[in-house]
């Protein structure tokens, strides 16, 4: 097990190394860059710029001076946020968005199983329908209408909790922005969950404990759930990387400090340090989760062992 | 009798003060559009939401009024010498930094150098260019203390030395890149002296957690020389990037102040808020660049003609942007101090207009067999798209076809100022209250003058009003210069900006103003 381990991180390395190479030098085909807006900077101005930033290099000699300093731990400065560096932005914003990642899957785990359970053993009834119509609403309806909506009803109309703002982290604050993260994840996994629970129960060895004169409670908790958690398990795997690093609209409709943002600002802002930073955690972050689930893998299903 | 007047008076301001105790501290929410990049002036990116932030823990020379007018600041009184191009200032007996240090005109020096300094390549270093020496130490020829700035008597007095008369000089003291910075604790701190535990500033408020992406709080700055005529205890400055979720905080009332509301939102919030909802005049003009490079259709004057007498400036403003913009006819914004905006002579009979046009364009040798065919680019965003359909929509009786090409902010500025367009979407923003700073964009050479617009006359005039002192005179020649650019339509004027504010009604001290500069510093809230 350990040398499993050791071989899928060893293993890690050579793929962290191509997505951030490739990364580093996509950053640099797209057109633009960190210094140009909508002002035209004198040209010794941007020479100034381009020199403290070493942006005045071959592009080769940037890219060794980048790697040469991510070996140190240095993700370097930031762009636009003068005041910190990469390091301390992903240091300040990556506790939040795991916290408020952490909450929503969950409660999509806690509401969606069940769910997906329940709809599966009542298969084409009217609670069935009625719960697989609800998910596919929530899978349809986009989180950026979801949050506005939350944050009018409980937050303007009703006035029964912030309507933004993260105030270090208090539970108020969370309620609205961790409901509206996890409602198409509640829906995803009660339907994928629906679907892997009926074919499990429709397979010979559920057959066998049924004539075996077992109750059907038994049947499903003991026989029927664990193979049923796979397909979720391996879907959650990314699921829970792309959570817990943020959700763009969620934390701008909610004011929260999380990382989320930076994917999508620090490419428009063409601040490349920052998005360097942010590929290589959620990279590392990627490759850590798949191996967790691996790992969970053999937990659940006898059939995979990693000893040899 | 007044003796007993006085007395009653002072107990009744310590039973308020005594009051003022016992009451919640006041604080004030802003939500602001984004996020200042650095308290280091010299590292900031150019946002108007940052100015807010530097204008209320930072104070430079002069300080703004609530109106936006000009008033002294840390210096109390200022000469300039006969040939107007040396400034001596007195600076303010018993300014302090947060720290209990006094401010020195040694604290103007440093900032201006800090400023200046090619090591930290800071953006708007160019605006101190009128400093005697100031380029040539940016770009790393002359050592720092080369600059044109002394500190004399001790530091009680501060002395700046121009290259040529700057008539706009005191304006642009308003700006953040002629604030000080702290010498003593640069000294102490190194590049650290920026950092929250390290820092002292000599504004009415002093920065004390920053939340990024999030939230920067500041207190009330006690060493303030006027800080017992500053109301607020406390501001907090919300990045709010997602300005529909800000109207939502504001109704909430967690926002006391939500700036620059999506102009889509203009009419509802009137309707529903109205007593919160402010829009005033700014100096801002939204234009469209005309790409005067050879080749191109648009370096045809007649050409140029015909599309700005098509324009419908008034549709714009009004069903397009529902009166969210105000039209414009000229490129200086109107409510520029000193200057009487000069414009566009198109007429006013619509048919006429259209008539005229079309008679332009045939002479120019567009018609039903060689239609004109025209690139418009404009960066993405739902204004500008709905901007550059409308003037499409515009342009077609004419003939002309147009191509709209839309690209993020980045590209679309690098792809103008490469000249690949023919009309192209622009904007700019006064960074001080004077002609000058819009009509420049239209010099000969100059990096903001995408179309490459040309003209040596315009030139001329601009360079003789540089070193024009006598103000009155100097309008007329700006203005001459306006009206030479207007006559060979060098682009399309389309619209002033307005500024837009939500703005909690309990609050006084607010006034809007063109340059929509609102220092917290004037801010109470009633109870």
């Amino acid at each position: 097990m350990l040398s499993y381990i050791l071989k899928r991180l060893l293993m890690a390395i050579p793929t962290l190394l191509i997505v951030i190479t490739l990364s580093f030098f996509l950053m640099r085909i797209a057109p633009g860059g960190p210094f140009d807006g909508e002002r035209q900077l004198p040209p010794e101005i941007e020479a100034n710029l381009m020199a403290a930033y070493h942006l005045d290099e071959p592009l080769p000699m940037q890219y060794l001076r980048y790697m040469g300093n991510l070996l140190q731990g240095d993700f370097g400065p930031s762009f636009k946020n003068k005041d910190f560096s990469v390091t301390d932005l992903i240091a300040q914003g990556f506790p939040v968005s795991l916290e408020l990642g952490f909450w929503a899957i969950l409660l999509a785990l806690v509401i969606g199983l069940p769910l997906g359970i329940i709809a599966a053993l009542k298969r084409n009834t009217a609670l069935d329908y009625a719960v697989m119509g609800t998910a596919l609403a929530g899978i349809a309806v986009p989180n950026f209408v979801i949050a506005p909506v939350l944050a009018l009803v409980f937050g303007v109309t009703l006035a029964w909790l912030p309507v933004g703002g993260w105030n270090g982290g208090a539970w108020q604050n969370m309620v609205l922005p961790v409901i509206a993260l996890s409602i198409q994840q509640i829906a995803y996994i009660a339907r994928m969950m629906r679907a892997s629970m009926i074919e499990v129960l429709g397979s010979h060895f559920i057959r066998t404990a049924r004539a075996k004169g077992l109750s059907e409670s038994k049947v499903i908790l003991r026989h029927a759930l664990q193979p049923a958690l796979l397909p979720v398990l391996s879907y959650l795997g990314p699921a829970i990387a792309g959570i817990i690093t943020g959700s763009v609209v969620i934390e701008q409709i909610f004011g929260i400090p999380g990382i989320g943002r930076y994917f999508v600002q620090a490419a428009l802002n063409r601040d490349y340090t920052l998005v360097m930073g942010t590929v290589v955690f959620y990279g590392a972050l990627i490759v850590l989760l798949n191996l967790i689930v691996d790992l969970l893998y053999s937990v659940l299903d006898p059939q995979i062992r990693y000893d040899d | 009798m007044p003796n007993f007047r006085r007395s009653l008076l002072s107990a009744l301001a310590l039973s308020t003060s005594l009051l003022a105790t016992t009451l919640p501290a006041q604080t004030l929410d802003i939500g602001v559009m984004g996020e200042l990049a650095s308290f280091d002036a010299s590292q900031v990116s150019g946002g108007v939401w940052e100015s807010q932030v530097l204008m209320d823990v930072y104070e430079g020379l002069v300080k703004k009024a609530p109106d936006g007018g000009i008033l002294p600041g840390m210096a109390t009184s200022w000469d300039a010498s006969e040939d107007g191009k040396t400034y001596t200032f007195q600076m303010r007996e018993g300014a302090k930094w947060s720290d209990g240090e006094p401010v020195t005109a040694e604290d103007f020096v440093f900032g201006w150098r800090n400023m200046l300094d090619p090591e930290n390549a800071s953006k708007y270093a160019y605006m101190l260019y009128p400093v005697v020496n100031a380029k040539a130490v940016n770009v790393g020829d002359k050592p720092l203390d080369a600059l044109g700035v002394k500190s004399l008597d001790d530091g009680k007095t501060f002395q700046v030395t121009l290259n040529s008369p700057t008539p706009y000089f005191i304006q642009l003291l308003t700006h953040y890149t002629a604030y000080p910075a702290p010498k003593h604790t640069a000294e102490k701190y190194g590049k650290q002296w920026v950092k929250l535990g390290n820092i002292a500033t000599n504004g009415a408020f002093k920065p004390t957690e920053w939340v990024s992406q999030s939230r920067i709080t500041a207190v009330k700055n006690p060493q303030y020389y006027e800080a017992d005529q500053v109301a607020l205890d406390q501001v907090n400055y919300h990045t709010t990037e997602d300005r529909n979720a800000g109207i939502s905080r504001f109704r909430a009332g967690e926002f006391d102040i939500l700036r620059d509301y999506p102009s889509s939102r203009y009419q509802w919030l009137r309707d529903n808020l109205p007593d919160a909802t402010h829009m005033a005049p700014y100096l801002g003009s939204y234009y469209y660049v005309l790409n005067h490079r050879e080749g191109r259709p648009t370096a045809d004057k007649r050409v140029r003609e015909a599309l700005n007498l098509a324009a419908r400036r008034d549709v714009i403003s009004k069903q397009i942007m529902a009166g969210t913009f105000l039209p414009s006819r000229s490129f200086v914004p109107k409510g520029t101090d000193n200057y009487d905006v000069q414009t566009m002579e198109l007429g006013e009979d619509m048919d006429a207009r259209m008539a005229k046009a079309k008679k332009l364009l045939e002479e120019a040798g567009y018609g039903p067999s060689n239609p004109l065919h025209l690139r418009l680019r404009y960066n993405t965003s739902d204004e500008h798209k709905k901007i550059a359909i409308a003037m499409a929509a515009m342009w077609r009786p004419l003939g002309i076809n147009v191509e709209m090409v839309n690209s993020e902010a980045t590209v679309h500025y690098q792809t103008i100022q490469e000249g690949d367009f023919d009309v192209a979407r622009a904007g700019w923003i006064a960074d001080y209250n004077d002609a000058e700073n819009f009509l420049t964009l239209l010099r000969s050479g100059v990096g903001n003058n995408y179309g490459a617009y040309s003209n040596p006359d315009f030139d001329a005039l601009l360079d003789k009003a540089a070193t024009t002192l006598d103000a009155e005179e100097r309008e007329k020649i700006l203005e001459q210069a306006e009206q030479v650019a207007m006559d060979d339509y060098a682009l399309v004027p389309l619209l002033y900006y307005v500024s837009r504010n939500l703005v909690n009604p309990k609050m006084s001290g607010w006034e809007n103003n063109v340059s929509d500069d609102h220092p917290s510093r004037w801010i109470s809230i009633a109870e």
